[in-house]
């Protein structure tokens, strides 16, 4: 009984980050219609930066305590890299075909992931120490660290704002009205410009914050975002491409068949993941909860 | 999207070109050293990849993110021959491989035909994935992310056998005639299918689908049948480029490597039957430049790519005949 509680608390730390991750992805997709392949590597440069600031933090002397404030740092540089690169780079794209938004995002992937091992090397980043810093806690006799806690948390509190912005604010109206209709939008006299990077840089910011709040609990290597990004792609295409619900559906979708997959079948769990993804398509190209 | 016109003159002029190039590949082996002549080995079968991809994306408009899964297969297929099999003849892997390859591909674009542009393209990364993570983790037969050691081939039925210290380079020299030889026949090959009615049909379903449909062709057939075309050309250049490399990796089967696929096409122009072509071989040497100048070389490509894509959509061999259409403009008006 308590390795099946442990495993679905593993469960649900794994799919609050895959959602960070993939609301990002979904949201990108939804508002401006890109697939933005780079978007794994966003996650993979908020855990560096999260790590990063931890480490100095740590070689400076700062306290304990403070030292948390890494993770939402690591967020928030995520998010101004995104607000930078949404008007440079890719705003010259979206009246073009599909084919050059998905190169010029590949494109980005490979510059950012080797601007991270320029600045950051190739050995990889811990920020162990914040786990540390937080209590043990039992589970019928078995140990589990509490800082996944704040991760499931972390990830519980992000849905929540994230759907009261949405669907309950005035921003929200005005995003999902250019996600609708772009001219319209702009007819209206909405800043289009703006709403588009403003929803980026959400999306960046969620992408970032993922990285940031993952990095105590595995370190922070090259390539992760590369991985990070396929696996946000079955979490979107099952959930629907675009849906804030979908993404959190499909987080948990895939978050527990892999823990499962890893218990049970650990040479097939990520062949069954993208079966399943493949099967969705196949039967409903939207998604469970998508109507793009 | 005009259809191209080709004149007489135009074509009479591409064929005395290709001619003029086909010399020089020929006599590559004969003035640079071997290093050189695996790289143009290496080249041809980038641009063998691209040719195939390209059938896709430039020909059926279905921009396919996932083409590493039959250059993969291809390279897998070559590597368990000679792991399970046993047989050491280059033709006998031929002969195995690319039946393998056009039925994996058959079977991927069954299902992949179904969708058109981002939904297409995500479906085939997600198949082409579970093919990935089947070589990565069933490592007992696939080797793992060690992959499966490859050694040289007998070319031509046993005729050519490379053992022995020298073995080396008298075997690049071969190979390349070998991969050239191929090379060329599938060029043909393809520029017979683009210039068939088929090929026609497709680009006419690229450019105007609900047309298309109004004239009664069956267009997700046509799409299926471009798909296995594509896939089978592509999975003979993995096929190829097994005994080059000597190891087949679960690398290939990675969606990054499908990335460069598209960029390789891209690169040279798809818009242009020779632009893959051109593509192929210039990302090769741009690839193999870039690795061996800086650790960094994924950071160079990736500004060539979005400098591509933002200056040069139309890719080297685009832009050079739009240069040249220019120029014979303002000759005939001065």
């Amino acid at each position: 009984m308590a390795i099946l509680t442990v495993q679905i608390l593993n469960s649900l730390l794994y799919a609050s980050v895959l959602f960070l991750i993939a609301a990002g992805l979904s949201l990108i997709f939804g508002v401006m219609r890109i697939v933005n392949l780079a978007h794994g590597s966003f996650y993979g440069v908020g855990a560096y930066v999260a790590a990063w600031l931890v480490g100095t933090g740590i070689a400076v002397g700062v306290p304990l305590g403070w030292l948390f404030l890494a993770l939402p740092c690591g967020a928030v540089a995520v998010a101004l890299l995104g607000i930078v690169i949404e008007p440079l780079l890719l705003r010259p794209f979206y009246s073009r075909a599909e084919e050059y938004q998905l190169l010029v995002t590949f494109g980005l992937l490979q510059i950012i992931e080797d601007l991270v091992r320029l600045i950051w090397g190739g050995n990889p980043l811990s920020a162990d120490t914040l786990m540390d810093a937080l209590p043990i806690i039992h589970i019928g006799g078995l140990f589990y660290p509490a800082y996944n806690l704040v991760v499931i948390a972390v990830g519980v509190a992000a849905a929540v704002v994230l759907w009261a912005a949405i669907y309950h604010t005035r921003f929200g109206v005005m995003l999902r009205a250019t996600s609708q209709d772009r001219r319209m939008a702009s007819a209206l006299g909405l800043n289009v410009g703006l709403i588009y990077v403003v929803a980026f840089g959400i999306g960046c910011f969620l992408a970032g914050l993922g990285g940031a709040i993952v990095v105590p609990t595995q370190a922070a290597v090259l390539g992760m975002g590369v991985d990070a990004l396929v696996i946000a792609f079955v979490v979107v295409v099952i959930g629907g491409l675009g849906s804030l619900k979908g993404a959190l559906v499909g987080a948990l979708v895939v978050s527990f068949v892999r823990t499962a997959g890893i218990q049970f079948f650990p040479e097939l769990e990520l062949a069954v993941l993208y079966l399943i993804a493949a099967g969705v398509l196949l039967v409903r190209p939207t998604g469970l909860f998508g109507t793009a | 999207m005009a259809v191209q016109i080709e004149t007489l003159r135009g074509r009479s002029g591409l064929a005395a070109a290709a001619g003029a190039a086909l010399i020089l590949l020929i006599l590559v082996p004969g003035y640079f050293e071997t290093y050189q002549v695996q790289l143009l080995t290496f080249g041809l079968i980038a641009a063998l990849a691209a040719l195939g991809f390209n059938l896709l994306l430039g020909y059926t408009g279905l921009l396919s993110f996932g083409h590493s899964a039959y250059f993969g297969v291809g390279a897998y297929a070559l590597a368990f021959v000679v792991q399970y099999l046993g047989p050491h003849s280059m033709e006998f892997y031929l002969l195995f491989g690319i039946p393998v390859v056009a039925i994996t591909s058959a079977l991927f674009g069954y299902i992949c035909v179904r969708h058109t542009r981002i939904f297409f393209g995500i479906l085939t990364l997600a198949i082409s994935q579970v093919i990935y993570s089947l070589a990565l983790k069933l490592y007992w037969v696939t080797g793992g992310s060690d992959g499966l050691r490859v050694p040289r081939p007998a070319l031509l039925f046993g005729a050519l056998s490379f053992s022995g210290p020298s073995g080396f380079q008298q075997f690049i020299t071969s190979y390349y005639y070998y991969v050239l030889a191929i090379f060329v026949v599938c060029v043909l090959l393809m520029w017979v299918i683009v210039h068939s009615p088929f090929g026609k049909a497709l680009q006419g379903i690229r450019d105007n689908e609900v047309r298309a449909r109004f004239l009664g062709m069956r267009i997700r057939r046509f799409r299926w049948i471009a798909f296995l075309v594509s896939g089978t050309f592509t999975g003979v250049a993995g096929i190829l480029w097994v005994p080059l490399e000597g190891l087949a990796t679960p690398d290939v089967l990675y969606w990054t490597f499908s990335g460069e696929i598209v960029f390789t096409a891209l690169l040279g122009g798809f818009r242009n039957f020779t632009g893959p072509i051109v593509g192929g071989i210039v990302f090769t040497y741009l690839k193999s430049y870039a690795v061996a100048t800086t650790v960094y070389w994924q950071l160079l490509l990736g500004i060539v790519l979005v400098t591509l894509v933002l200056v040069l959509p139309t890719g080297i061999v685009g832009a050079i005949s739009l240069a040249g259409r220019r120029l014979r403009q303002r000759r005939a008006s001065p």
